[in-house]
């Protein structure tokens, strides 16, 4: 890693790479040439890209193994059984691509066309993209550092061919760091409806979580809200349990104090993720299940909070 | 985040890859050593601080949610139950755990010649950790960095914090294969690391990333100390029922013992609630 060089006069300066502590500093370069305060120019490409997606929603969480990805891939297949909607479901876990198995779509290969690279389509209007799909097998493990992702998730927004949806669905690792950091700041020109924030009901989990709401207080991502999943466990055989105690009054009371709203709590039933390792669609595979219904309760608040936000163009996320 | 008030320098990599250019004085005030170029990593940290820890253990998965900060609780506290001297580093920087499991959250990380002392969890002084949790001003304030500025962070705590003499210094991952596991796996090199616990559960999606970070530990010349199966069941509170909350997929449980290239010894844990 470079020093930073002693009296660097700071990028936005009318000195940046002129003056004599310049010298020998690699961005010399880029600083005298100006480019380093421009703005990324994907970021104009990305909202033209994006003029043909009607409602974006970032699926996040502080904590890992909490279920964004099996939440989102259940709002992309509830939001999908309508067949006049059409669903895109972005997954930028660069590292952990866990979409692909869940929507049986392993093995799948994505393909390139005139207009850019074709997601692979599990339903006519349902459309995943991941990192998945580009990996030679699923063994490969994708070391890379910040930057390299960054630049992944750059051109997933700005080189597939979403074509006309009306939501994108972005699936994203636990955190708050670089892909976090990228998919807001590449969309902040497009306009994101809101984050849904995921946890599970023990204290462990709302400690990372209320980070995550600070992270989209700080970006000003609006917050549609905040899913409680794992909330109670159906025990096979008594029907009743708890395996992760909200000792601390779990994602209702920590809603209530951070004022953010609570849209639903999902029990765990573990035909979800025999469903997730199959590749299926839980919603379809158990109908009847409360986790079921709790699923869909929450993907209707989503759509009635989706078709309230202001048109494109206005309240526009910065970063 | 605490931090000394440094001038506004504003490299332009800082610029697009912090998002706050950060100072934090250690040792008489020498601030940030170094910018955080993506480009590389320097030369491995001064030998003086973990001189004295006889094993390094890093506790790893791909998959976030397994169980990877509980079981390096619990392996501390099953180790100092055996008599010996245990350091936890926390390298999550994003969402570190450990403070809260050992009920030190809140606790004031101090200074002394060697660099930061670490937070001793108990009053015999057999266990210690260090993570970013103690380094923040609120509980709540999220730790928003990319990758260099990550990377630079762990870097310190490798070599600025004065550990002394341990029997094992158990390192504490967040989930994937990115910046922070490589950045704790070329500081700690040439201290020649025991090798890795790898955590999953027993869910196909579990292991499906678990492989990739067997993949992982081979590319970097990690060894593998063992697989562990965590959640492998539940004991039902109100029943005493056993069943499994999450299934097995049978056969993957196979095929990552091939892909890691030998048969890692594998331990399974049952779940029970709290």
């Amino acid at each position: 890693m470079e020093e930073v060089p002693h009296d660097c006069p700071g990028v936005g300066s009318a000195q940046a790479g002129r003056g004599a502590s310049c010298q020998g500093c690699p961005n010399q370069g880029l600083c005298a040439s100006g480019a380093g305060a421009a703005p990324d120019p994907a970021i104009e490409e990305i909202k033209e890209k994006m003029k043909t997606v009607k409602h974006k929603i970032l699926v996040l969480s502080g904590k890992g193994g909490v279920g964004k990805s099996t939440f989102s891939a259940h709002l992309a297949h509830g939001l999908a059984e309508d067949e006049n909607t059409q669903v895109a479901l972005l997954d930028i876990d660069i590292c952990g691509p866990s979409i692909p198995k869940i929507m049986g779509l392993e093995g799948e290969q994505v393909h390139q066309s005139g207009s850019g690279w074709s997601p692979v389509f599990l339903e006519d209007n349902l459309g995943v993209m991941s990192v998945g799909f580009l990996l030679s097998s699923p063994d490969d493990a994708v070391i890379w550092r910040g930057p390299k992702k960054n630049g992944m998730i750059k051109q997933f927004l700005r080189d597939v061919d979403w074509g006309e949806v009306d939501y994108l669905i972005v699936d994203t690792p636990p955190g708050t760091s670089d892909e976090h950091l990228s998919a807001v700041q590449y969309l902040a020109a497009a306009h994101i409806d809101g984050a849904v924030i995921i946890t599970t009901p023990q204290e462990v989990s709302l400690q990372d979580v209320r980070k995550e709401i600070n992270f989209c207080h700080k970006v000003k991502l609006p917050i549609i809200g905040v899913v409680e999943n794992m909330s109670g466990f159906i025990c096979p055989k008594c029907q009743e349990s708890q395996i992760f105690p909200p000792t601390t009054g779990g994602a209702e009371v920590m809603c209530q104090g951070l004022k953010v709203p609570l849209l639903g709590k999902v029990p765990l039933d573990p035909r979800i993720g025999k469903s997730c390792d199959k590749g299926q669609s839980f919603l379809v595979e158990a109908p009847d299940s409360p986790a079921t219904l709790a699923y869909r309760s929450i993907i209707q608040r989503i759509q009635e909070f989706c078709s309230l936000r202001q048109p494109k163009g206005e309240n526009l996320v910065g970063s | 985040m605490k931090r000394s008030q440094g001038e506004g320098s504003h490299c332009p990599l800082v610029r697009r890859h912090f998002t706050q250019a950060g100072r934090r004085t250690v040792r008489g005030g020498s601030g940030w050593k170094s910018c955080g170029h993506p480009g590389g990593m320097e030369a491995a940290a001064e030998p003086g601080n973990l001189a004295g820890v006889r094993h390094i253990i890093l506790v790893l998965s791909g998959k976030g949610g397994v169980g990877k900060s509980t079981i390096s609780t619990e392996l501390a506290l099953a180790l100092r139950h055996a008599g010996k001297k245990v350091g936890i580093l926390d390298v999550d920087l994003c969402g570190p755990s450990i403070p809260r499991m050992l009920r030190v959250q809140g606790k004031a990380v101090h200074q002394c010649d060697s660099g930061w002392v670490p937070v001793f969890v108990d009053q015999e002084q057999s266990i210690s950790l260090m993570s970013v949790g103690f380094l923040l001003e609120k509980p709540d304030e999220a730790v928003v960095w990319r990758g260099p500025k990550k990377n630079a962070l762990i870097k310190q705590f490798v070599s600025d914090v004065a550990w002394g003499q341990l029997d094992y210094l158990v390192v504490d991952t967040p989930p994937g294969t990115s910046d922070e596991h490589m950045a704790v796996v070329d500081a700690m090199r040439p201290y020649s690391p025991l090798g890795a616990l790898v955590v999953t559960t027993p869910q196909a999606v579990s292991v499906g990333d678990v492989r990739r970070e067997l993949t992982f530990c081979k590319k970097v010349g990690l060894r593998v100390i063992g697989v562990v199966e965590n959640m492998s069941g539940f004991v039902c509170p109100h029943c005493a029922a056993l069943c499994p909350w999450t299934p097995r997929s049978r056969g993957a449980w196979r095929r990552a013992e091939t892909s890691s290239g030998g048969s890692p010894r594998a331990l399974r844990f049952l779940r029970s609630p709290a």
